[in-house]
């Protein structure tokens, strides 16, 4: 429906004909792209409903615009030993309805989290085995089972409800009766598929925010958002569609804010079958006999054969950043020495050549065309760039409806394949858990790795790291763990996604790495 | 005549039963709905919760049964992704796709009857030229589109209508509709008029045939001999057999419009059904594409009876207790 093509032609037209928007209404509008589906903080553990909590509710720990762990309700935290964390709670914080917040509260919250019924997706795992005292109402000691470097990392996506509504259904969160939080704004309403609507906590004990009250509107069609923040219905949307870029560029009534993500976009590779269903011998079109892509000089060839600037430039008018990693530069865990692979059609055919390939193979490779932004056309462009490099490859895109579940467990249905990966925690224990760890249920690893990846030294690096509080000493483990998964090619990194906010240009925006669009930090410029 | 209803009501039965069970077991073919809605970063302890907490461990046969005992029961299971009962959440959408659609349709009437007619009494002015030309840019460019151009012309460059959304609700006579405020009205213009244009020309285009066909015909000259006016003959007779068709067409396009308005009210950020059941049929909801199209089709149902009871009124030929057999 949101073809590029009409749309840029819609917006060329457009320029220059938005009207101003008045910054001293006070009142903010914000159009934003994913759908928020309940009110009830731990309801579904989804970017868009927790993005929308974090107007009304507050975390122990908050993450700032890097995601970097700042304090939230909890003035402090330090282990005092291994397995015992010591919070301290800010003194002074009242409620929506004018109540105290102690630490009875988190107590509560902690209660709640895994008992909300229904949940498609909870938030149980975070609180899941601590054993939390309270020696007075602002201090917590909480116990952990075995060493829990992540806690307060953990806390940070658990927001503090009002004691009392420890048993509050969801139904009560989204009626407006049970949302006292002590957020930046109090909440005032919900229509579902619409918009959420809420009015400054004047009694905010952080920065208040500038709007007396503020609308949040659910837009998920691109050309639909793009056209409001160029009438002036609304101040600043997010997720702009690369193909609008250039047009808002040029108005002078909108500006542009852009950050690199935490999304990794990567292709996942089999490489636990000794025969994957999608590799073919090119002569005779039949399976090969031997799953190619669990040769690391197999896997290397194909990630020589990508030209990630191409891609980043082409499709995404630059606003992509070609990865060599799990995550950006400057992030915690993240090795300086892992630079992109450079684009070499030479380099890869002779590693083809050496892995005993010299004619190549041909291979049908998979991925979402409704996931992430351009999925089916960079997928499209990649088909052909091996093609060149000698291994014959064909494209399928599918709705993620589909690719999702025949992807993973149990199925697998896959041989190579695009997907993303955005870090929640702003660290790269989540994705080398999640992606590249030995699949193992019991301990919670490699519950997305795709193409089942397993490395006894990466595991017991990880796990290392997993269970050491010091942050410098963990920190090392991480950028070990992450060399030796990525130069043993577990995935082929292809970029960061760049997430990218349009406003009117009388407003700034602090962009977000974790894609987070919250009013109370949309301020008059 | 009552025979007939009671008939049609033991058929329609039949096919929510068989629409059930083909929803049912299509959307479980699909895939997982846990891998679509759990947090990627969610451990199996967490995937292993999830699956229990929505009932879906258990063998799909077992979960239709459950279904359709509950569904005679009047409850037609919770939404996945919402935790609202689906047809709360569907019911919640309904008003706003129902006062599109009504617009919609009336916009169609209103405008496509006078057109068509003076099209058809005069085919070969230059009005009822333009008018015809006119119409066939009304169902061939795609909706969307026109969609996009109505946004940019009248919300972006001229700025006198809002670009999306739905307005400021009103009350009236207990209905609850944005139809009743004038921020309502004018947030409701742009999309009515997008999803009435393919209806407009489809109702020139029958009324002018109508026309066509009804005017050289006996009882309109013996109508004109008998020294009725030609406004009476014209309103009165003529419009009165030319209606069966376009009571016909509306009927059913009223149904599609309720069921189908997807495109408008995803390009308009219109919060109603059609999109509603997009994102349902993303995030494999079950329970909400179910009882979206039972919903749906007991709507036809009641569409088609209704425009056959209309038939009989408009036509005292048709006889419904005949139509049956």
């Amino acid at each position: 429906m949101n073809r590029p093509t009409l749309t840029a032609l819609a917006l060329a037209a457009a320029l220059g004909f938005a009207s101003a928007t008045d910054v001293s209404a006070q009142a903010l509008t914000v159009g934003v792209g994913g759908n928020i589906t309940s009110m009830d903080p731990h309801f579904h553990n989804l970017g868009p409903n927790n993005g929308i909590a974090q107007h009304f509710f507050d975390r122990l720990v908050h993450m700032d615009e890097r995601q970097r762990p700042t304090p939230g309700l909890a003035e402090s935290w330090r282990a005092t030993d291994d397995t015992t964390w010591e919070i301290k709670l800010r003194r002074g914080v009242k409620f929506h309805d004018g109540s105290d917040f102690t630490a009875a509260d988190v107590v509560a919250t902690f209660k709640r989290v895994p008992w909300v019924p229904n949940s498609p997706s909870s938030f149980a795992a975070m609180v899941r085995g601590l054993d939390v005292t309270v020696p007075d109402p602002y201090t917590l000691i909480i116990k952990t089972p075995a060493p829990r470097p992540m806690l307060p990392i953990d806390l940070a996506v658990v927001n503090i409800v009002k004691g009392s509504n420890v048993e509050a259904p969801t139904a009560d969160f989204n009626a407006g009766k049970a949302m006292i939080g002590t957020g930046p704004f109090k909440f005032t309403g919900f229509v579902p598929g619409d918009r959420v609507t809420m009015e400054r906590n004047d009694a905010y004990w952080g920065p208040k925010p500038h709007w007396a009250s503020a609308t949040v509107r659910i837009m998920t069609n691109a050309s639909a958002r793009s056209a409001a923040v160029l009438s002036g219905d609304v101040q600043i949307i997010d997720q702009v569609q690369t193909a609008d870029l250039p047009r808002m560029r040029q108005n002078q009534a909108i500006g542009i804010e852009t950050i690199t993500s935490t999304r990794l976009i990567y292709l996942h590779l089999d490489q636990e079958r000794d025969a994957t269903p999608f590799a073919f011998d090119k002569a005779t079109g039949q399976p090969l006999a031997k799953n190619p892509l669990k040769d690391k000089r197999v896997r290397e060839a194909l990630s020589k054969a990508i030209n990630r600037e191409g891609i980043t430039r082409q499709i995404f008018d630059g606003q992509a950043i070609p990865a060599g990693g799990l995550l950006p530069d400057g992030m915690y865990g993240v090795s300086p020495n892992l630079k992109p692979d450079a684009f070499n059609t030479q380099a890869a055919q002779a590693l083809l050549r050496d892995a005993g390939f010299p004619n190549g193979f041909k291979l049908t490779i998979h991925g979402p065309n409704d996931r992430y932004p351009e999925d089916d056309k960079v997928l499209q462009a990649i088909g052909p760039m091996f093609t060149r490099a000698g291994v014959e490859t064909q494209v399928v895109t599918l709705p993620w409806a589909t690719f999702a579940t025949q992807s993973n467990r149990p199925t697998y249905a896959y041989s190579l394949m695009l997907v993303g990966w955005g870090s929640d925690t702003g660290e790269t224990s989540s994705p080398l858990r999640a992606l590249l760890a030995t699949v193992n249920p019991d301990a919670g690893y490699g519950a997305s790795n795709r193409g089942r990846y397993s490395n006894a030294a990466m595991d017991a690096l990880l796990s290392k790291a997993l269970q050491t509080i010091d942050p410098a000493a963990r920190e090392k483990l991480l950028i070990e763990a992450s060399e030796v998964a990525v130069r043993d090619y577990g995935l082929i990194p292809l970029y960061y996604a760049v997430n990218i906010w349009a406003l009117r240009s009388n407003l700034t925006y602090q962009s977000r790495t974790d894609e987070y669009t919250l009013a109370q930090f949309v301020k008059p410029r | 005549m009552t025979v007939f209803i009671i008939r049609r009501l033991m058929q329609s039965s039949l096919v929510l039963l068989l629409m059930s069970l083909l929803v049912f077991f299509g959307v479980f073919a699909i895939g997982d709905p846990i891998e679509i809605f759990i947090a990627p970063d969610a451990d199996q302890a967490e995937r292993a919760r999830a699956i229990a907490a929505l009932g879906l461990d258990k063998p799909i046969w077992e979960q239709y049964v459950m279904f359709v005992v509950n569904a005679v029961a009047g409850d037609l299971g919770r939404s996945f992704v919402f935790n609202i009962p689906s047809i709360e959440l569907i019911l919640q959408r309904m008003p706003a796709t129902l006062e599109l659609a009504i617009v919609a349709v009336a916009l169609s009437v209103v405008l496509g009857v006078p057109l068509g007619m003076y099209a058809g009494y005069k085919p070969d002015g230059t009005v009822a030229k333009t008018i015809m030309a006119g119409s066939i840019f009304g169902f061939s460019l795609p909706s969307f589109w026109v969609g996009l151009m109505l946004i940019l012309i009248f919300a972006v460059e001229l700025g006198w209508l809002p670009s999306t959304g739905r307005g400021e609700v009103g009350t009236f006579l207990g209905i609850h509709s944005s139809i009743f405020t004038l921020n309502g009205l004018k947030h409701l213009l742009l999309p009515a008029l997008n999803l009435a244009l393919f209806n407009i020309s489809l109702v020139i285009r029958l009324t002018r045939a109508g026309m066509r066909e009804n005017l050289p015909m006996d009882y309109v000259k013996f109508a004109r001999a008998k020294g009725l006016s030609k406004r009476r003959v014209i309103l009165i007779h003529v419009l009165k057999n030319i209606l069966i068709p376009i009571v016909t067409v509306v009927g059913l396009e009223i149904g599609s419009v309720i069921a189908f308005a997807v495109v408008t009210e995803t390009i308009f950020a219109w919060p109603g059904m059609g999109k509603l059941i997009i994102d349902s049929i993303n995030n494999l909801d079950r329970p909400v594409i179910v009882a979206y199209l039972m919903i749906v089709v007991l709507m036809f149902i009641v569409i088609n009876l209704v425009v056959d009871i209309l038939y009989s009124i408009l036509d005292p030929r048709v006889r419904l207790g005949d139509m049956g057999k």
